[in-house]
């Protein structure tokens, strides 16, 4: 027998390694590691490595931030100027206020919604459209609200528009006397009805002072000489036509009346000022004592 | 026996999972050679278009996507001798031919040449209950088979049920569904040394592949060489290999006896190299150039450079008649022919009603066999060369590769073995089953 550890030459067999080798090689998942995830591994390696340094990644993001920035500020891109159409000068004055944009900026810097949402938040503004026309131009489409109605609150004077939205503060009564006046809780909610009881007040026009939601349910209608009129929760614009038609038929409200009340549609009433209950008072007793004698 | 089942059942589970992945390879271990055939299956009639063979024995199921052979080094009589080497061997197979086929291959189904196979015929017979024969029915008649004693240290490489019998009827391959009283069973059973079994699985296990059936060279010879007529009315297939020769016999399509006689190729090889003192491989080399059995005039004149290379002139100038060749040749295939005829005999083999004799082998390539052969074994002797499968490299269709192709058809369709068919139910252990049962109803 020749020696265990042979030194000869082992023929055309593999090594062992070698074969095992060649069997993983034909494994078709290792190949495909090898062939696809092994160099996308070193790819990622090296760019892991290299950016692990502070410096490295502050390079790639201040030449990212140049080029942004470069691309951004081309004049294409700038906005020189703000124009605003739909609204009267003291909003646009306004609408200026609240936008703080210093020109010239370039359009990628500004947020159109956010500006849009800032000046719709304004009283006086309904509907805002904003976009940058070509020129470099900041337009703003303004539809502002239109005042129909002043609100009287506690604490002031408000002007409101048909939706109920205020627009604009109001200092005296006397600057716009031209817009019916409303008050009371709930009187913005149902704003169209008080207007429709203005529209229904025809000759007692005048004497209006102003209408009054009472308890969130129903109207008052105020005239001057500290008249009211209570009306009901249903239909309140018909009892005021009734209220207006006996007005003008038999002069009522000309009288000493304090109050009319509709609110029961079968039984009006009417309440008489103090002096006006004594003198009728007197009158029926001297009608009764005429009536003794 | 419950063990043999039990690995007998694990290797075909693992021929199954093989198959359903597609690639399994072939390993021929022989004497003088060893082949691997990387086999991939694509399913039935795959290529039946483009080839004109239609599925005769189930080849055209697979195809054959790697090829390779090597020298056989640490192999004797069909057995591994030296370890390491033999396992070099195999590697240096295994890694060509998984080259060739760009695939990796965990699964290997080996044939043994060698390692002393005895046959055994048994038969067993039980009463039917139902009058209809079940499967379970030829469970029971295969477990009725009386085992003999084989020995220790041998090991059943295969159990085939040959032949059914239902009464009075005989000659049933498959009697299922068939009305009877009586059925009873031939079974052809070989056993195997199993040193030789486990020394070439540490070989296979050493190459990181797992074995997923064995099968006996010669048999598997006989699958791939005879026709299917051969088979049918009955011939012997004998494999002169390298370092065995392997006998089988086939009726009706079964194997029915088998047997291996320790002499091939390599013994002729050797009387060369010793006759003539060359070398191995020379010997070799003269044998498959100029190797013969019938001598003639003509081969008195024709000189044989048998060359050397000692540096001396007249040593390294000798030739030698091819007269004196075959003269060396023959006595020793005479032999071997003359051992087979033997074998044979004691088989009974005259008693078959064909006694088609069919060589095949790497030796039997040998100019004039046929001729000889006839003279010791009968009239009708004839040449086999293995079976075409689809894909296989004009190489390796040889008849020396008959065992490696066999055993590819042996993969692609194996015959039923013992144990195939289900243990019957009677042989289960009862009682631990009754005892859970009790505990049950003793408990609820």
């Amino acid at each position: 027998m020749r020696t265990l550890k042979s030194s000869s030459p082992r023929g055309p067999a593999p090594s062992r390694m070698g074969y095992r080798y060649q069997r993983l090689m034909l494994t078709p998942l290792f190949r495909r590691m090898i062939r696809v995830g092994l160099p996308i591994g070193a790819v990622v390696f090296a760019v892991g490595f290299w950016a692990i340094h502070e410096d490295n990644r502050a390079m790639i993001t201040n030449k990212y931030d140049e080029v942004v920035a470069s691309f951004q500020q081309r004049p294409e891109f700038m906005v020189q100027m703000m124009a605003v159409d739909g609204a009267d000068d003291a909003l646009s004055r306004d609408i200026r206020d609240v936008l703080p944009v210093e020109f010239p900026v370039s359009s990628f810097d500004m947020n159109l919604e956010e500006m849009r949402q800032t000046v719709e938040a304004l009283n006086a503004v309904g509907d805002a459209t904003l976009r940058v026309r070509p020129g470099g131009i900041l337009q703003v489409d303004i539809v502002q609200r239109v005042a129909v109605a002043v609100w009287r609150q506690s604490d002031g004077l408000r002007l409101i528009d048909a939706d109920g939205h205020i627009v604009a503060l109001l200092h005296y009564r006397g600057d716009r006397s031209d817009l019916p006046l409303v008050a009371g809780d709930g009187a913005r909610e149902n704003l169209a009805e008080g207007l429709a009881l203005y529209r229904a007040a025809g000759p007692l026009a005048p004497r209006m002072r102003g209408v009054v939601r009472m308890g969130e349910r129903r109207w008052d209608i105020v005239l001057d000489r500290d008249q009211r009129i209570l009306l009901p929760t249903d239909d309140p614009v018909s009892a005021f036509e009734r209220v207006v038609a006996l007005a003008q038929a038999q002069d009522m409200l000309e009288r000493d009346v304090v109050t009319v009340d509709m609110r029961n549609a079968d039984r009006p009433t009417i309440r008489m000022n103090e002096q006006a209950v004594v003198a009728l008072r007197r009158i029926n007793g001297i009608d009764e004592e005429l009536g003794q004698e | 026996m419950k063990e043999l089942y039990e690995s007998q059942r694990a290797m075909r589970n693992m021929r199954q999972a093989a198959m359903q992945r597609g690639v399994i390879a072939i390993l021929d271990v022989g004497t003088s050679k060893i082949a691997c055939l990387v086999l991939r299956f694509d399913g039935p009639e795959r290529f039946r278009d483009n080839d004109g063979v239609g599925s005769m024995a189930g080849q055209s199921s697979f195809r054959v996507i790697g090829a390779a052979t090597t020298r056989s080094r640490g192999v004797r009589f069909g057995e591994v001798e030296a370890m390491s080497e033999a396992e070099r061997a195999i590697r240096t197979a295994l890694q060509a031919a998984q080259k060739m086929a760009n695939v990796r291959v965990d699964h290997v189904i080996a044939c043994l040449s060698g390692a002393r196979p005895r046959s055994y015929g048994l038969d067993g017979a039980i009463d039917l209950q139902g009058g209809l024969v079940t499967e379970g029915d030829i469970g029971r008649v295969l477990a009725a088979c009386e085992v003999p004693d084989y020995g220790d240290g041998r090991q059943v490489l295969h159990a085939q049920p040959v032949n059914f019998a239902l009464d009075n009827r005989t000659g049933m391959s498959d009697p299922r569904g068939q009305i009877g009283q009586r059925l009873s069973t031939d079974m052809h059973l070989l056993t195997v040394e199993a040193s030789a079994i486990q020394n070439l699985l540490y070989c296979i296990n050493r190459c990181d592949l797992e074995l997923a059936g064995l099968a006996s060279s010669a048999y598997v010879s006989g699958i791939s060489a005879l026709v299917e007529d051969e088979q049918e009315l009955g011939a012997a297939c004998i494999d002169l290999g390298g370092g065995s020769t392997g006998i089988s016999v086939f009726i009706k399509k079964h194997m029915i006896y088998s047997d291996s006689v320790r002499m091939g190729g390599d013994l002729v090889t050797s009387d060369i190299s010793m006759g003539l003192s060359v070398p191995m491989a020379t010997a070799e080399r003269i044998k498959t150039f100029y190797g013969g059995v019938v001598a003639t005039g003509m081969d008195d004149r024709e000189m044989i450079k048998i060359g050397g290379d000692t540096g001396d002139w007249e040593h390294d100038r000798r030739t030698v008649s091819r007269a004196e060749l075959i003269g060396i040749i023959r006595p020793r295939v005479e032999e071997i022919l003359e051992e087979v005829r033997t074998r044979l005999d004691a088989a009974g083999f005259e008693h078959l009603p064909s006694q088609q004799i069919v060589l095949t082998g790497g030796a039997s390539q040998i100019p004039g066999l046929d001729g000889l052969a006839s003279k010791i074994l009968g009239q009708q002797v004839r040449l086999g060369r293995p079976l075409r499968v689809h894909g296989l490299p004009q190489a390796a269709t040889g008849p020396a590769f008959a065992g490696a192709v066999g055993l590819s058809l042996f993969a692609a369709n194996p015959q039923d073995e013992w144990w195939d068919f289900e243990i019957p139910a009677e042989k289960y252990p009862a009682r631990s089953l009754k005892r859970a049962v009790k505990w049950f109803k003793d408990n609820w």
